[in-house]
């Protein structure tokens, strides 16, 4: 994915003048050298000081420029958490900050370096946009909007490889939940890398005669309300699936909307209120329970208890 | 009438308005709002580029004021500069005031960055420097920050880059008035010897009085010419200077004033403007 950002960046910057490029000493992990050579004079490294990365480009957005910044989604969120809320979201600047690494990609870098708590962090500000994209395709489709909004933008990025989940050619709109299969039973609302396996989970399902609808939320914020609520009426049963804590992020968000609108069965796949630790992405993914086969036992759970309701 | 004469009326002026807005309201940050006027008289009466009939002119000289409480004396400023009605500074921190403690640039014209939390007003006047170098424009960034605010590590991570990236359009102050909330700063976490801390930071500094205009003016004229690295000035100041009742107290920070204290301190400062006008 790190490939296919760096390449946008350029892209857009070519046509748009205001577009530069903040790091905190990570370049090579963000392979965004390339932007460096291409524009050196928008490329400013603040080398290991993502405090100060924050408020330089709230200043830099002052001049009418649109900075990006990046760091791991840890150090690009709870470690500069009170510079991001006031003078970028607070001072309204025009800032779109990346963090790579979410969750358990962060792997052999371990648990300082596996933040399950940055969407949760970032939903807490008022004005924020979070974008979570699960592929290159969707990247590029959201990119272009994600430059137009005027205001700070979270994105939540892959620096691996990133599943292909999309077709060439698909488009995506910032704000809006992209329904990838409608189905009857339950409606699994997924983010980041579990939308891929909420993919799976909708054939596995399928193969027992239980018919899912996929919802892929890459715009956590604003959330897609509406989308949220017309499933919840069409299926009666929730599954929400985060490479996050279930507290405040995806699954609480899903649920506050339901809970006040259309309140029906939801359950939450996600981190159990816990750090992260170093381990290969399957790994991590079995003991944290972030695996298609625990989408599918949260959807079965939820349909029960959607029976036992009636 | 000599231009330093005249600067040193407005910053009477300054202070006047100051402690009268304060004053209206009761209670608020006079220490650290006074202990800045003759700055901001030099900088927005003298020295910067500005026009207060077009706030936002994209070529005009930036004042960030990083230690974000001063604001009332930032207001006052504005206010006398004619970039809004006097009477405004009357709603200051009142319901739906456009002047809130904390300087905000979405809410009052003239204020270049919002600011509020210590340090991070002084990193987002490194980044209009490094913009305005991107940009390729001519202007001069200025930033205040306080002496108890210099205890924010944030301060250093911009001093650092602030000079690896050249800014010589960069002039900071230091309002070193000796005092933060809890007492003196040496003796909570002290900033001794600032003046060589800066330097070895790479950055030009120069130690002025920070309540002798003439002093003021001749230091930013200095840093002006100074190239390839950022400047700091370093104002001794007298926190709370203008007013028998906060000048040198650390309850002056943020402090009570009754309708007597701020009448009487205005009369003084009325008292004050004659004899410089005389």
């Amino acid at each position: 994915m790190r490939e296919i950002f760096a390449e946008l960046l350029i892209q857009h910057a070519e046509a748009d003048e205001r577009i530069c490029y903040l790091e905190a000493d990570l370049m090579l992990a963000s392979g965004t050298g390339v932007f460096k050579k291409r524009f050196p004079e928008r490329t400013v490294n603040v080398g290991v000081a993502e405090a100060n990365m924050i408020g330089v480009a709230a200043g830099i957005s002052t001049l009418g420029m649109i900075p990006f910044t990046h760091s791991f989604t840890p150090f690009a969120t709870r470690r500069c958490c009170d510079q991001v809320t006031l003078s970028v979201s607070y001072a309204k600047s025009n800032v779109k900050m990346i963090g790579s690494d979410p969750g358990i990609t962060a792997m052999l870098n371990g648990g300082t370096h596996m933040s399950m708590e940055d969407v949760a962090i970032m939903r807490n500000i008022p004005g924020m946009v979070i974008v979570e994209p699960i592929d290159g395709v969707q990247l590029a489709s959201l990119f272009p909007q994600i430059i137009a909004h005027q205001g700070p933008v979270y994105i939540r990025l892959l620096r691996r490889e990133a599943p292909v989940v999309y077709a060439e050619g698909e488009t995506f709109e910032l704000g809006k939940a992209k329904v990838i299969k409608r189905g009857h039973d339950v409606s699994i609302f997924a983010s980041g890398i579990m939308v891929n396996e909420a993919v799976k989970v909708e054939k596995m399902l399928a193969e027992e005669g239980i018919y899912a609808s996929v919802i892929d939320i890459h715009t956590i914020k604003p959330l897609d309300t509406t989308v949220i609520i017309e499933e919840a009426k069409l299926t009666g049963a929730v599954v929400t699936a985060e490479n996050h804590t279930i507290i405040n992020g995806l699954g609480s968000a899903v649920s506050e909307v339901l809970s006040e609108n259309y309140p029906v069965p939801v359950k939450r796949v996600g981190v159990k209120d816990h750090f992260g630790e170093v381990g290969m992405q399957d790994f991590l993914a079995e003991k944290y329970g972030l695996t298609a086969k625990n989408i599918v036992n949260a959807c079965k759970e939820a349909i029960k208890m959607k029976g036992a309701k009636s | 009438m000599t231009k330093i004469r005249e600067l040193e009326i407005h910053a009477i002026d300054i202070r006047k308005l100051t402690i009268e807005s304060i004053g209206k309201l009761g209670v608020g940050h006079i220490g650290g709002s006074l202990s800045i006027c003759d700055l901001l008289s030099v900088l927005y009466f003298d020295v910067m580029n500005i026009d207060p009939k077009d706030p936002k002119k994209p070529d005009r000289d930036r004042f960030v004021l990083s230690k974000g409480h001063g604001g009332p004396a930032v207001y006052a400023t504005l206010a006398l500069k004619g970039y809004f009605d006097p009477s405004i500074l009357d709603t200051l921190n009142r319901p739906n005031t456009k002047l809130p403690s904390h300087c905000d640039m979405n809410l009052t014209e003239g204020i270049d960055m919002t600011t509020g939390s210590l340090g991070q007003g002084f990193s987002c006047a490194v980044g209009i420097a490094v913009g305005a170098k991107m940009k390729k424009q001519e202007f001069t960034t200025y930033v205040c920050i306080g002496d108890g605010e210099s205890q924010e590590g944030q301060i250093w991570e911009a001093a650092m880059l602030a000079n690896s990236q050249k800014l010589d359009n960069l002039i900071a102050f230091t309002d070193y008035n000796k005092l933060q909330i809890d007492g003196n700063i040496e003796q909570i976490n002290g900033l001794y010897p600032l003046h060589q801390k800066w330097e070895s930071f790479g950055w030009h500094v120069q130690v002025v009085d920070g309540h002798d205009h003439k002093a003021l003016r001749n230091a930013i004229m200095l840093a002006k010419n100074v190239s390839g690295r950022p400047s700091m000035i370093i104002m001794d100041t007298i926190k709370g200077k203008g007013a028998d009742f906060s000048e040198n107290k650390l309850s002056s920070h943020n402090m009570p004033v009754t309708e007597d204290m701020w009448k009487q301190a205005v009369a003084s400062l009325e008292e004050a403007k004659v004899k410089l006008c005389n």
